[in-house]
């Protein structure tokens, strides 16, 4: 048994309490400690990453045989996730250490807990695991979006923490109606058992499967439950939101998840009511996603609806099962990911640069406006979806998988009007930040030299979408094969040691 | 008893989710506490309702009580303790600072600030 499958749940684990019991007040061996785990998380996920490329692998925690004890699934999804969390990750921390974590206590420990349920729910292969890590997920992320204090923090905060429990709610009632229906929670046992589910049976699997969907939906942010995305990810600090970018494709990692492991063949229907309801509803979503690109009064609002509009984008490719779709679809969150965390980052400079004008988009006096504004220009394209970089491959690839297809005409529509909207909100904010006159000459703005470190990140985030472009063609080779494991999951249920034996209880 | 369970649920459920749906936020969280003990039940009889039997393996009994339900609810009720803890800090913290429970957030709340250098200390 490969234990080192564990690993990415047990170093941040350590390292918050190591943080929490030895570390102290001191932020500067605070810093070290956390870099240090991240840096070696990276390198585990580098490591899973290789060894993923042989097939899925199981981690049975206390050698307890598969339905029974919990187990832990290493593939090529999770092992790509894995490193796509730990790249966020170290970006995010770096940035944070440019200051924002001396606002309050305890970042670094709230950032490792994330990490941990972050990484948890990639390679859980339970559904009461995957609700358990989902828990630990949020409830790190409750904390940081209260880092640095204020009313509008905890305001939001409020709001954002009432959603997920909400949403929690409803995902125990799915766990319960699911448990009910097939005396199971482990994922492959699930994928045996509801293949064989008698007939009077499937109207109460069905009701548990959508409401599992629904919860996710949650999580990703679809409309109409996206209304809590915006305001959460303005009122939370911006290493935590570059973090929370990833926690967004959590939702869209579950979806994918348990739609090609369990739901991909079952007789009681799950998965053609999930592409029937999930396409459209991305169509919507991209389409109120890129309305309130163009109607945000800020860049932190422009920045949060951008999200929405690349989970509407990332879930009309993934809602299919077919493979050159959904691989479309992880190039795309790979893309989505490491853009939306490079813009909040670079959000954050932008308004910490223009004094009161702060990040609303009016004219006003701006520091280092050059810099910022080559930076903005370069980020908006790889948010728009302009080439050469790989917002623009990611929807040629996602475009060309639907083509001719069933949901073809919709996708083409959607997603090319959608991208006209973003272009003219993004020139919009663009040229008003940086090219309009400000009305009076008041509000000097003091010029501070431009943060080395934050510049950096932002520019390294940057060069990754950029790398991503480059070496396109590698990248969706590797997401090919990713899909190609995904849609035969006989492998997965070998490896968690069941499937052989398909029977009744 | 499958009635009276049921409808315990659905009343419970009922009940949370009027009380989600309030502007003030003590309504609120008591409201997700209702939603926690509706979930926390029908996670409960997801187990099938048996009455008077073990759940753990004994001599002579033919049948038994579903044990996994019952640790699930015990993990579920350990985190939304926590939650409902957490939401009352919040709540009050918020009242405290802004001298009103309401759940919405208002223009005249924003507290902003941006990029990490102007460090301050306070918790």
């Amino acid at each position: 048994m490969n234990h080192s499958i564990a690993l990415p749940v047990v170093l941040p684990a350590l390292t918050a309490c190591v943080l929490l019991l030895a570390a102290g007040n001191d932020l500067r061996r605070q810093r070290l400690v956390s870099l240090a785990s991240v840096i070696g998380l990276g390198a585990i996920a580098i490591g899973l990453f290789a060894g993923a490329a042989g097939g899925p692998q199981a981690y049975l925690v206390g050698d307890w045989p598969a339905p029974f004890g919990i187990v832990l699934v290493l593939d090529r999804l999770s092992a790509l996730m894995l490193l796509l969390t730990a790249a966020v990750g170290l970006a995010a921390l770096v940035y944070a250490c440019g200051g924002w974590d001396a606002r309050g206590r305890h970042f670094h420990v709230l950032f490792q807990f994330q990490l941990l349920g972050t990484n948890g729910a990639f390679l859980t292969g339970d559904i009461f695991n995957l609700f358990v890590f989902f828990e630990v997920m949020l409830i790190a992320s409750y904390g940081l979006v209260l880092h640095g204090g204020g009313a509008w923090r905890l305001k939001a905060g409020f709001q954002y923490v009432a959603i997920n429990l909400v949403a929690s709610t409803l995902f125990l009632f799915a766990v319960g109606l699911i448990y009910g229906v097939t005396g199971t929670l482990n994922m492959a046992d699930l994928a045996v058992k509801v293949s064989s589910l008698p007939e009077g049976d499937h109207a109460l699997l069905r009701t548990g499967a959508l409401l599992l969907f629904t919860v996710f939906a949650v999580k990703c942010a679809l409309v109409p439950l996206h209304w809590w995305l915006p305001q959460a990810y303005s009122a939370a600090p911006a290493p935590a939101v570059a973090l929370f970018a990833i926690l967004s494709k959590v939702g869209a990692y579950a979806i994918i998840r348990m739609h090609t492991l369990v739901f991909s063949a079952d007789p009681a229907g799950v998965s053609t009511t999930l592409q029937a309801v999930l396409v459209p509803v991305a169509a919507l979503t991209l389409a109120v996603g890129a309305a309130g690109v163009l109607a945000s009064r800020s860049i932190l609002g422009l920045a949060a609806y951008s999200i929405i509009g690349s989970m509407g984008t990332l879930l009309i490719a993934a809602a299919g099962l077919e493979p050159r779709q959904l691989s479309a679809a992880i190039y795309y969150l790979l893309h989505s990911t490491l853009v939306g965390a490079a813009l909040f980052l670079l959000v954050d400079m932008i308004a910490a640069s223009r004094g009161r004008a702060a990040d609303r988009i009016v004219p006003g006096r701006m520091a280092h406006a050059r810099v910022l504004g080559a930076l903005y220009l370069v980020a908006g394209m790889a948010a728009v979806g302009l080439p050469p970089l790989s917002g623009f491959i990611g929807k040629v690839a996602i475009l060309e998988s639907v083509r001719g297809g069933p949901i073809g005409a919709l996708a083409w529509g959607v997603i090319l009007g959608t991208s006209l909207l973003l272009i003219v909100g993004y020139a919009r904010a663009g040229s008003t930040l940086f090219w309009t006159p400000p009305p009076s000459p008041v509000g000097l703005v003091r010029a501070r030299s431009l943060p080395a470190l934050p510049t950096a990140v932002v520019v390294t985030l940057l060069a990754a979408t950029a790398m991503l472009s480059v070496s396109g063609a590698s990248v969706l080779t590797i997401s090919a094969a990713t899909v190609n494991e995904l849609l035969t999951p006989g492998g997965y249920i070998r490896a968690v040691g069941l499937g052989s034996s398909p029977g009744p209880e | 008893m499958e009635l009276l369970v049921a409808s315990a649920i659905g009343l419970l459920t009922a009940v949370g989710v009027y009380l989600t749906l309030r502007r003030r936020t003590l309504p609120v969280t008591i409201g997700l506490t209702f939603l926690s003990y509706a979930v926390n039940l029908f996670l409960f009889s997801m187990g099938r309702l048996a009455v008077d039997q073990p759940p753990i393996v004994s001599t002579g009994r033919a049948a038994y009580a579903d044990p996994l339900p019952q640790a699930l609810v015990l993990t579920a009720i350990v985190i939304s303790l926590g939650m409902t803890a957490l939401m009352v800090v919040m709540a009050i913290r918020g009242y405290l600072e802004t001298r009103s429970d309401e759940a919405a957030v208002r223009p005249g709340d924003a507290v902003r600030d941006f990029g990490g250098s102007t460090a301050r200390t306070d918790a």
